[in-house]
């Protein structure tokens, strides 16, 4: 038999049948569902009269619009409209039979941190949501995308999707990081060079030894951030780290079939000699700690570089976005990434809120003291159990004398539907994945860095190279 | 879904590269649990001048009168011609419905991201992906001051420009199937029911721990 990469395999083991156009049905295993993309979803399934296909597939937590502050929890939330939803989202979860982490729940929180924190995210399975950083899952060998509402119904009525196969890209981070350099400065590095339409069309195995160094934590930034290449999916390996970080978790399978799923789990890696539509590698020794200066994730750069000038591109079409981008920004060509100062600083996000990222922000944060000019610097932990940690751990204390404000769990700041945002101009240091415009609030501008350069960023007042503090 | 029927309409040119579902629609629309009504807010931060919240009444808003769409001679385009990249970020469906409440039925560009590009066939929109040269000759017609008109035939795969120019496209063949039949996607694949569950007994068997 040919050599297989990961991805034929896990796209093998899921075919339920192929039509002659080579358009396959696709057996989905999972489904994370959350308040803002599933109410039209669940109103169709009511319409047609249709139940789920399999109730025990789903799992639903509301993340996007709950608010982060002890207040709004205990009083219920303002925002009326918000309100309805996430309470659309319970009577759906009950009527349909689907199992829900409502706000209130310890277990609560993004809905990308507490699908591998509960085990429900399987390694060699195949895992939707209607929300593309769904591609955070395949950190675990599993064959995880994003989709739109009407396949969300689409698979809560047939637990199947209609799909054609993807191309596949192997992307090699060769060799060992530098100190202070972490996951997100990986993925930052790897769309600024391939760019964010690069992997459309693609799905992503990302290999070499700078991978495999990571933790599953790490992995799972990896792979969040492959949506911003214009991946569909992101792959890394199993190796002993993802059986290791499985076992004992409450959605996953326990004693004996526990090492039954451990061994397939095992075979879940490219053969040697897998063919790959496209082969990329960086030099992980390369990599300095990034930072996006523009309104695009492949806006980013070295924290030792500059802000680039739109005289310098000769394509128009880069041109221009260039220049749309250092107006919206309130950047001048030329200037040093760091002497730009920042107003916000957000710790958080489906990308790094998970007990790693706080303990690397943490380690920076110790001592020290958000810088008088920034106005608001906030941790929001991934999950409540994530929280339950930290605070286990004192992270939380160290965080609060530093300055920082300590948080309920949810997507918060990362895309500000709740009461955490930017006013217009604001500038932020941002941990999340998406610096378009308007995304923290309208007006507002957000830089991506790691954990550990956004509280560099927000004792300093400005950016500044984490390794040389 | 309504079968997408052959069309002639005005090109509403953008001349921007990424953009994104957050541009689209931004995000304070995505609390509303209805699919339809999204259309006034299409573009909302390009498009008015102040803050739009979800049920405004956007007769009154203030437009921003540098936005392409609010020219008359593009207010009724239905389709939008854009560079590459459309539609990344995120997966909102949200996207094509606010698209497609608007008016718009077609979509050109020389990539899109993908997982807006499957969303638009769900909602009667079609994407077309052409090389970036025909977006450029199509991008210098579209800036004229009379607007340029495409019709749009989706059976033949075929443009042709109100100056008789004809550029053939490409399309999925399920994909063209299902608009032009304007089919229920879950209603066909649950004619293959008995396929999924012989799927799921094999499966039970070689994977008992994804079903446990
Ligand atoms: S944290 Fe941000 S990117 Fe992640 S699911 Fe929430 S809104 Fe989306």
């Amino acid at each position: 038999m040919s050599a297989k990469t990961l991805y034929d395999k896990l796209w093998d083991a899921h075919i339920v049948r192929v039509d002659d156009t080579g358009t396959a049905l696709l057996y989905i295993d999972r489904q994370l569902i959350h308040e803002v993309t599933s109410p039209q979803a669940f109103e169709g399934l009511r319409l047609a009269g249709r139940q789920p296909w399999r109730a025990s597939a789903n799992l639903a937590v509301p993340d996007h619009n709950v608010p982060t502050t002890e207040q709004e929890r205990a009083a219920g939330i303002t925002d009326p409209v918000a309100r309805i939803q996430v309470a659309a989202l319970g009577t759906n979860c009950a009527t349909f039979g689907i199992t829900e982490f409502a706000m209130g729940d310890l277990r609560q929180g993004i809905v990308h941190v507490i699908g591998p924190e509960q085990g429900f995210t399987l390694p060699g399975s195949t895992i939707v949501c209607g929300d593309s950083h769904t591609s955070t899952h395949g950190a675990f060998g599993a064959l995880a995308f994003g989709i739109g509402t009407s396949e969300v119904e689409h698979v809560l009525a047939t637990q199947c999707l209609i799909q054609r196969p993807s191309k596949t890209m192997f992307i090699s981070v060769d060799g060992a990081l530098g100190a202070g350099v972490t996951a997100k400065d990986i993925v930052l590095a790897i769309i600024g060079e391939i760019g964010t339409a690069g992997g459309t069309g693609y799905v992503i195995e990302f290999v070499g030894d700078a991978i495999r160094a990571l933790s599953i934590e790490g992995r799972m930034t990896v792979c969040n951030m492959t949506i911003e290449a214009g991946a569909r999916a992101g792959l890394i390996a199993v190796d002993e780290k993802t059986i290791d970080y499985m076992r004992g978790r409450p959605f996953a399978p326990s004693g004996e079939l526990f090492e039954q799923a451990a061994a397939y789990w095992r075979t879940l890696v490219s053969d040697d000699g897998a063919v790959f539509d496209r082969v990329v590698h960086l030099d992980a020794a390369s990599i300095a700690p990034q930072v996006t200066w523009g309104t695009s994730p492949e806006m980013v750069l070295p924290i030792n570089g500059q802000v680039p000038d739109p005289a310098a591109e000769s394509d128009p079409v880069k041109a221009a976005s260039i220049r749309n981008a250092l107006n919206y920004m309130g950047l001048t060509a030329g200037q040093p990434i760091t002497e730009i100062a920042v107003d916000k600083v957000f710790i958080g996000s489906c990308t790094n809120s998970r007990i790693e990222d706080l303990r690397a922000a943490a380690a920076v944060a110790k001592g020290r003291k958000v810088s008088k000019n920034i106005k608001l610097a906030l941790v929001v932990p991934g999950s409540g159990l994530v929280k339950e940690q930290a605070e286990a751990e004192g992270l939380d204390q160290i965080f609060t004398a530093a300055g920082f404000e300590w948080r309920e769990p949810g997507c918060s700041m990362c895309l500000a539907m709740n009461a955490d945002r930017l006013e217009a101009g604001e500038r932020c240091a941002s941990t999340s994945n998406r610096n378009f415009e308007g995304r923290q609030g309208q007006g507002g501008r957000t830089h991506l860095v790691s954990p550990a350069m956004a509280v560099a960023a927000a004792v300093n007042g400005h950016f500044v190279d984490v390794r040389t503090l | 879904m309504q079968p997408f029927q052959n069309f002639t309409g005005v090109v509403a040119p953008m001349d921007r590269a990424n953009i994104d579902t957050d541009a689209l629609i931004p995000k304070q629309f995505l609390k509303s649990i209805k699919r339809s009504g999204f259309g006034s807010y299409l573009f909302d931060e390009w498009r008015y001048l102040d803050h739009g919240e979800p049920d405004m009444d956007c007769s009154q808003r203030p437009l921003n009168p540098d936005f392409i769409l609010n020219d008359p001679r593009f207010s009724s385009a239905q389709i939008l011609l854009a560079r590459e990249n459309f539609g990344c970020g995120s997966s909102r469906e949200h996207a094509p419905w606010a698209l497609a409440d608007f008016g718009f039925r077609v979509i050109l560009a020389p990539s899109f991201a993908d997982i807006f590009f499957n969303n638009c066939f769900k909602n009667g929109v079609l994407p077309i992906q052409l090389d970036s040269e025909q977006i450029q000759s199509l991008f210098e017609k579209a800036g004229c001051a009379t607007p340029l008109q495409i019709e749009v035939d989706l059976s033949v795969q075929l443009l042709t420009l109100n100056n008789g120019d004809q550029i053939p496209f490409t399309v999925d063949a399920g994909n063209k199937q299902r608009l032009i039949e304007g089919l229920d996607d879950i209603g066909l694949t649950l004619q293959q029911a008995d396929a999924i569950l012989e799927y799921e007994a094999r499966r039970k068997v070689e994977a008992p721990w994804v079903f446990a």
